[in-house]
């Protein structure tokens, strides 16, 4: 398989090294050799957190700028940051639900207008998809399954057709005791569906 | 439950961290004794054999209470026919450097592999040497992987390497390879051997000067074995047949491996990967220069690689120019990645690349800083605001290595100097000498272990005079709550003795010594003002759990949240602007409080001029 690079960011505590857990699970499921590498210096504080997910051919463990075939944000500051990771061609897919960093909340640093911010990077990239990944959790159950609502909407945005839906609940199975597994079940799905939501929606705006 | 490294069928492909391969390859291996202090990024390694050795009583580990205490271990166990392994980051390998030296020359028995990680980058470091040159300074082989299946196969080797040269061996890895992931195919688990016998022979062990000038000849010729050795190893091996050379190592290889592939020139390219690169495969090497027409050399860090690749060159009288660190081409700085290496091949070569093109950003909104912080209920946020009610600014303030360090940012600003665990102590008498002023150091409970005892007696004997703040958390903090001596773990089932850190500064001679909870916000600010007055060493202990690690022990009851009440506050915001407790946002133009970040740990609360903060009444609803 061609090599294909998602990058995944997001905020201490949301769950970014278990969904590209649950997505290399899923991968080495299906015969799809992956390279990972995640970066959490100082995660449990408050920090960035990055995973690099490498599936199919190559040897190497890093996306340089500009290499990101996918951009999966939990949090839409992080998307930002992460955008020199796209290229004209990449698919971004954004929660738009914020994390004010602590600097926002002293006042050091402002948080920007994340709308506009969104609009601006899509029109440089190759799609962006946002929703509300976080009120999903919520509506699942717990805010803990965002990670999954976001894998749900990357599963359903066409980029990794070679692993199918049902590849990724068996990982979300094979990685979490039976109550927790359901409510990640339902949280996948809920990103699956919200991720079609949005395309046709948009889609339709397009047309209008 | 058994532990997933312990999954005895062989061939099973596994999705592993670079860690976990490393540990697994050492339990194929029938390692029998591991220690290890824990640092990132090499931190996951000695985890696995935590929980493993928890389960299967014919493995021991230890933390140990530094990483030189760790080696030691191994050596002792090594040394008596047992396969061991110690873990640690780089700069522990610094504090172990002084026993590994010298065990160099004695060698070992059994087998012995100092696995060491590297961090370029400074993910979570102080520096980011290349500590290959230790592999060089010692004489001892060395292994560099370059994949996760690596990590695993060569740690694996890395044991029977070392128990046929008689001699550790240093299994160097980067954070890209212990916190990356890959698919390994499992070897055989090899049944483990936890008897050892010690066969006296002081002269060849009691490295006095006569039997040291006898063990020296005996390491070289070890190591001129292992060169050979090397020369022949499958972990070194020549890719293609072109007159382009490249030379890498660990993950530099797969860099220079997609860019070759992606180029579409392959068969231009002849490719030396140095995966046991030290001692220098100099066979290989010369076989590898020839016909080629320029070399170009990619490493991450200082020109290891280069500097002996020069003088191979040079002795074997080869003229093709050499290219490797330079400003322009390759760095000295940071890590590398696809687009780094697949420059400086197309400048080198003069082949074209079409690299992906980033977007434009800078025009972008700017994303607001994230560093991270010190978390909601954190016992060191208390304790630096009590220390800065006392003296503010003007007292000096060496600080040390842990999850306390991050009392560097705003607001709280402690923190004036940096380098090394146990510095902050080690250093504060020079700064009270040399300015008058007084100094405040602090150091965490786990780093007063490993590397705070013996500066503090030697500030007590020397007269110093400074404040010792120990911050006593109850746990090894920054790293994933690891024990240390100061730590009760009998909730573990785990038979340790738990050594009381006031008792040992009492022992050192230290005649003013309190411990306060720093919580007790008042209280605290009290006892730096009472302490500081004493003259000489005087040491604070302030002791409150780390929230987080709390949080899992056993009997533990979640502290009620806290929440502002709307009539008392009047928007002065001393609870955000002093203590930047993430647990604090501003919603419209009030200050509000997270019920779900907020433990209860009342700092604001005591801090608050309107007494405006409150815990909350009942479950969720506001008071």
């Amino acid at each position: 398989m061609k090599t294909t690079r998602i990058m995944i960011v997001a905020v201490g505590g949301q769950g970014n090294i278990l969904a590209a857990k649950l997505l290399g699970e899923a991968a080495l499921s299906c015969g799809i050799d992956v390279r990972m590498s995640e970066f959490h210096g100082m995660a449990q504080r408050g920090g960035v957190v990055e995973s690099m997910v490498l599936l199919g051919d190559g040897a190497g463990y890093c996306i340089a700028d500009g290499e990101a075939d996918v951009l999966l944000g939990f949090e839409p500051v992080e998307t930002l940051r992460a955008a020199r990771k796209c290229s004209a061609r990449t698919r971004v897919i954004t929660n738009t639900a914020p994390i004010l960093p602590f600097t926002v909340a002293l006042g050091h640093a402002v948080y920007p207008d994340i709308p506009l911010a969104l609009q601006s990077l899509a029109s440089r990239v190759g799609g962006l998809t946002a929703l509300d990944a976080t009120t999903l959790a919520r509506l699942v159950g717990s805010v803990q399954s965002l990670n999954v609502v976001m894998l749900g909407a990357l599963a359903s945005s066409g980029v990794l057709s070679a692993i199918g839906t049902g590849a990724f609940e068996k990982a979300i199975q094979g990685k979490m005791k039976a109550p927790l597994a359901l409510q990640n079940l339902r949280a996948f799905q809920s990103g699956y569906a919200a991720y079609q939501n949005e395309v046709r929606g948009n889609s339709a705006c397009a047309e209008q | 439950m058994t532990h997933p490294l312990l999954t005895d069928t062989p061939d099973r492909k596994m999705l592993l961290l670079g860690n976990e391969a490393i540990a697994r390859g050492a339990l194929e291996a029938g390692v029998a004794f591991a220690s290890a202090y824990p640092g990132t990024p090499s931190s996951e390694i000695a985890l696995q054999f935590f929980s493993i050795a928890r389960e299967q009583n014919d493995l021991y580990f230890e933390y140990s209470a530094n990483e030189k205490v760790a080696l030691e271990m191994a050596a002792g166990a090594a040394m008596c026919g047992l396969r061991a392994i110690v873990s640690m980051k780089h700069v522990g390998l610094n504090v172990a450097s002084d026993a590994l030296l010298t065990l160099a020359y004695t060698g070992v028995k059994g087998a012995l592999v100092v696995a060491v990680a590297d961090d370029p980058f400074m993910y979570s470091s102080q520096n980011e040497q290349d500590s290959r040159y230790y592999a060089k300074l010692s004489s001892l082989p060395m292994l560099e992987p370059s994949s996760v299946q690596e990590a695993k196969d060569m740690t694996r080797y890395a044991f029977n390497l070392s128990e046929g040269l008689g001699m550790p061996v240093i299994l160097r890895t980067t954070t890209r390879i212990n916190h990356a992931s890959g698919v390994v195919s499992l070897g055989l688990l090899m049944l483990r051997s936890n008897s050892g016998v010690f066969h006296k022979d002081p002269f060849s062990y009691v490295c006095i000067p006569s039997v040291s000038r006898n063990l020296h000849p005996k390491l070289l010729k070890k190591s001129a074995k292992a060169a050979n050795i090397a020369n022949e190893s499958r972990w070194n091996v020549i890719q293609g047949r072109g007159s382009f050379g490249i030379v890498c190592n660990g993950v530099s290889y797969g860099y220079v491996a997609d860019a070759i592939t992606e180029s579409g020139y392959t068969d231009r390219f002849k490719v030396l990967r140095l995966g046991f690169s030290h001692p220098i495969p100099e066979n290989l090497v010369v076989k590898f220069l020839k016909n080629c027409e320029k070399v170009l050399i990619v490493e991450e860090g200082e020109p290891y690689l280069e500097e002996a690749i020069r003088v191979v060159a040079h002795k074997n009288g080869f003229g093709a120019p050499v290219f490797g660190k330079d400003e322009r081409l390759l760095s000295r700085l940071y890590e590398f990645d696809p687009a780094i290496v697949k420059n400086a091949i197309s400048s080198v070569f003069d082949l074209p690349f079409t690299s992906s093109v980033p977007i434009a950003t800078e025009d972008l909104p700017a994303a607001p800083p994230r560093p991270p912080n010190l978390c909601a209920g954190c016992p060191h946020r208390a304790a630096y605001l009590a220390v800065r009610e006392v003296f503010g600014d003007s007292a000096i303030y060496p600080t040390d290595i842990g999850c306390y360090t991050l009392g560097l940012h705003a607001p709280l600003n402690m923190g004036d100097f940096l380098i090394a665990m146990g510095a902050g102590l080690g250093s504060a008498g020079g700064f009270a000498r040399a300015t008058g002023k007084k100094v405040v150091a602090f150091i965490g409970d786990s780093t007063f272990f490993h590397s705070g005892l013996s500066p503090l007696a030697s500030s007590v004997y020397n007269r110093h005079d400074f404040l010792l703040v120990i911050l006593d958390n109850g746990t090894t903090g920054m790293t994933g709550h690891q024990p240390h001596p100061g730590v009760d773990v009998s909730h573990l089932g785990l038979d340790k003795t738990q050594i009381d850190i006031e008792s040992v500064v009492r022992g050192l001679g230290v005649k003013s010594v309190l411990t306060v909870n720093p919580l007790h916000f008042v209280k605290a600010a009290e006892a730096v003002k009472r302490i500081s007055t004493e003259p000489g060493v005087s040491v604070l202990i302030m002791k409150a759990p780390c929230p987080l690690y709390d949080k899992t022990l056993p009997g533990h009851k979640p502290g009620r949240p806290y929440t502002i009440r709307r009539d008392r506050c009047k928007n002065h915001r001393t609870c955000v602007n002093k203590t930047g407790c993430p647990a604090f946002h501003i919603e419209g133009d009030r200050v509000e409080i997270d019920p779900h970040r907020c433990t209860g740990c009342a700092l604001c609360a005591q801090i608050c001029p309107e007494k405006a903060i409150m815990p909350m009444s009942g479950k969720g609803s506001e008071p």
